[in-house]
């Protein structure tokens, strides 16, 4: 039984950008809808407004165009209740401690102190940092960082886990290794995630359904199902699709990445 | 670490020292200025005697009243002034330009309008340290990570949430600097204003020293002012380091 | 579109500045303040006098003197403590600590030491403007970037080279804005020392006017000092600006 639960209607974004300022259409029209617990990702080159996305769906920025329902209720331009997003760059607060770090968010919520130091040790435990609680970011490496950031966002209970490129920033054996950490936070939360990479394997790898987006302005033009089975880890690349389903994706993707190093930065694309 | 506390305290100590020497035999005149070790003298006796103690008081006072103003009205200011851009790019000339004003032509002006009290030091002084405070946290804004407010605007944070717990840390190094500068600016302020106007404080002191040929209460009393800003900024400094410390950045040792 | 901007936001500036100053005038009177257009008629009258000339000669002679002075002890100082690892860790903390005492406390002593010469302000000009062209020269050569370096070695350049081609190019704009903030401590510091410590320059003249309450010439001079100072710190913020863009 599938649930929706995010709906893009027609979404556009047209943002006004440069000197002389002009009309840069970064995104749209998109048509997407996520289904609750499903393990999406979107693929897609470089500066094709995957995470202009993103931040659509988070909230953080307005449509010029379209519309976006989270449960069945519009975003306004003002994040939801209910989501939580991870972000390439380190957004650990580097003035606290990783447990500080971790309960952070939970302020807002009201809890009693027994249940908020509850669900932070949850969630420390959660993602294997349990052993650094009084450590200070700067003291971690990049993709305990990460994991950080992670557990902060989890702490919250999100329904929808939306993470942009992640891993990005760590080197290809960490990644791999979180990427089997995020399907097993998945299975175990139960929360929809939307993920956002530029690697195709990781796509392939954890994602029930994957989109690849086009080069600018970004629209999805391909859906593609796995069909792994929810169990699955990091060795799926075993499996005899695997080899076939990155393959189409690269089809798709390598004459929009042609199309994206043909593109001027910040200008509308060659007709 | 030791190698540096052992090269600051050769430098420290060779200057003393030269100027003992040159004091002692006489290169330097007494007239311009009795020996380090007499200075030390003078400056306990004048501390114990406690004669100096009305108008410590009065300068230090007027410091900390124009310095708290300047502190709470300058990071208050930065932060307006760093979300209008327009704004921020017109008033930028006005702070590169600032410092090289003699703020002190307005004395005169502040005595007509606000008397002969304490008002008019404390708002040249005022006057002087508030825009370190605001080009200091506009700096300690810029530098606040977007991804940060990014993650405050998730967490659906207001934003008087988001500037306490998000932005204020972030800038905060940066911001104390500006404090440090603040204080020096302060002092010079009230001293300098005190220097002016007789009319007490440490400044009309030194003054009266210095015309009276007291070498004996004028240097005591300006050691005693290098060293109080010297304690204060060191102070200062190392609230800096610890903060900077925990984020894993470059620390002066 | 940009150049338009930017122009007009100094229109802007100062445009205002003179509308809260003629309030400021209509508010406290003629005892306060001169209003702007009788400052400026007397500013006129005043320029043309032959000893406020001599006045204005003296202290921009003291003030170029103690600027070159600055930029050159800065610059020199700047670079050994930015290359000596050693000496740069020991002392810049103690250079910091200059910058931040009220170096106006050591004027009697300047005039113990020099008397109302123009040593005294030059003086006190290189005490305030060598500082922070020190800070800022040490902090860029501090800051370069160890791949440029990298760079450098593998290209085989020679130590001069390394400093012409890569070292100076990359600590330019941080060395250009040390020599910017230099420009206006040094020229308070000339300035302070003439209201203090001499009988001749603009800060003399300044004190002159505070001391005999004259307000028509406490603001003209004041208004002589804020154009000059205005605008070359004005232009040295655009180079300032484009330094840093392209860098």
């Amino acid at each position: 039984m599938s649930v929706e639960q995010v709906r893009l209607e027609k979404v556009g974004k047209v943002f006004v950008a440069g000197n002389p300022p002009a009309p840069l259409h970064a995104l749209g029209p998109v048509d997407l809808t996520l289904e609750r617990g499903e393990f999406f990702a979107v693929v897609g080159p470089s500066g094709c407004g995957k995470s202009t996305l993103l931040e659509l769906i988070a909230g953080l920025t307005t449509p010029t165009e379209g519309a976006i329902a989270f449960e069945g209720r519009p975003i306004a331009g003002e994040a939801p209740e209910g989501i939580g997003v991870v972000f390439q760059e380190d957004a650990s607060l580097p003035w606290l401690d990783v447990a500080g770090n971790v309960a952070f968010g939970l302020r807002r919520l009201d809890l009693p102190a027994a249940e908020r130091s509850e669900r932070v040790r949850n969630a420390l435990k959660l993602v294997g940092l349990s052993d650094f609680a009084t450590s200070y970011p700067a003291q971690l490496s990049g993709g305990m960082r990460q994991r950080v950031c992670i557990a902060r966002t989890l702490v919250m209970q999100p329904r929808l886990i939306l993470l942009d490129e992640p891993f990005g920033a760590l080197d290809q054996q960490t990644r791999l290794l979180m990427g089997d950490e995020l399907l097993r936070l998945w299975r175990e939360t139960g929360a929809t995630v939307f993920l956002i990479t530029h690697a195709l394997d990781e796509a392939t790898m954890l994602a029930d359904r994957i989109a690849v987006m086009s080069a600018r302005p970004g629209r999805l033009i391909d859906f593609v199902e796995t069909r792994w089975p929810r169990s699955r880890d990091s060795r799926i690349v075993e499996h005899s699709e695997f080899g076939t389903i990155t393959a189409r994706l690269w089809k798709t993707l390598r004459e929009e990445s042609l199309k994206t190093i043909a593109q001027a930065p910040g200008s509308e694309p060659a007709p | 670490m030791k190698r540096l506390i052992v090269y600051r305290t050769l430098v420290i100590g060779g200057i003393v020292a030269l100027l003992e020497i040159l004091c002692v035999t006489g290169v330097i005149d007494k007239i311009t200025m009795q020996a380090p070790h007499l200075i030390v003298r003078d400056l306990f006796r004048m501390l114990v005697s406690g004669r100096m103690n009305s108008a410590i008081l009065k300068t230090l006072s007027n410091t900390t009243i124009a310095l708290l103003l300047a502190l709470s009205i300058g990071v208050v200011a930065g932060a307006l002034v760093h979300r209008w851009r327009a704004l921020r790019d017109t008033l930028d000339p006005l702070f590169a330009t600032y410092y090289a004003v003699p703020v002190f032509a307005f004395y005169p002006f502040f005595i007509v309008v606000f008397g002969l009290g304490d008002a008019p030091q404390i708002l040249i002084a005022f006057m002087l340290g508030v825009v370190a405070m605001i080009v200091n946290t506009l700096n300690g804004l810029d530098r606040v990570p977007p991804v940060l407010v990014k993650t405050a605007r998730i967490m659906r944070l207001s934003p008087l949430d988001t500037a306490l717990r998000v932005t204020l840390p972030a800038a905060g190094p940066y911001i104390v600097t500006g404090i440090k500068l603040a204080v020096a600016y302060a002092f010079i302020g009230v001293i300098g204003s005190e220097f002016i106007m007789s009319r007490g404080g440490i400044g009309y002191e030194i003054s009266f020293a210095y015309t009276s040929f007291d070498n004996a209460t004028m240097y005591p009393l300006i050691v005693l002012i290098l060293l109080a800003s010297v304690a204060v900024n060191a102070a200062l400094t190392r609230w800096e380091q610890r903060l900077l410390q925990r984020r894993g950045m470059r620390v002066s040792p | 579109m940009k150049r338009w901007s930017s122009a007009r936001n100094a229109f802007v500036l100062i445009a205002v500045l003179l509308a809260i100053w003629q309030a400021l005038y209509w508010w406290a009177g003629e005892v306060a303040l001169a209003s702007p257009l009788a400052t400026l008629r007397y500013t006129l009258r005043l320029v043309a006098t032959e000893s406020f000339d001599a006045h204005l000669l003296d202290t921009l002679r003291a003030f170029a003197i103690a600027y070159a002075l600055s930029v050159l002890i800065g610059l020199v100082v700047g670079f050994w403590l930015g290359f000596d690892r050693l000496s740069g860790d020991a002392l810049e903390p103690m250079i910091v600590a200059v910058y931040a005492i009220p170096k106006l406390t050591l004027y009697p002593i300047l005039l113990l030491a020099f008397g109302l010469t123009l040593s005294a302000k030059v003086a006190f000009g290189v005490l305030h403007g060598a500082i922070p062209i020190i800070l800022f020269t040490l902090s860029a050569v501090h800051n370069t970037k160890p791949i440029l370096i990298k760079t450098g070695r593998v290209l085989k350049l020679t130590r001069f080279q390394m400093v012409r081609w890569i070292l100076f190019p990359a600590a330019t704009p941080e060395i250009f804005t040390g020599l910017r903030v230099g420009f206006a401590l040094t020229l308070i510091g000339s300035l302070l020392a003439e209201m203090f410590a001499s009988q001749r320059g603009l800060g003399y003249l300044l004190m002159n006017g505070i001391g005999l309450h004259n307000v028509e010439l406490i603001m003209a001079v004041t208004l002589v000092i804020i154009v000059f100072a205005a605008s070359v710190s004005t232009l040295l913020l655009y180079v300032d600006h484009r330094l840093h863009r392209r860098g």
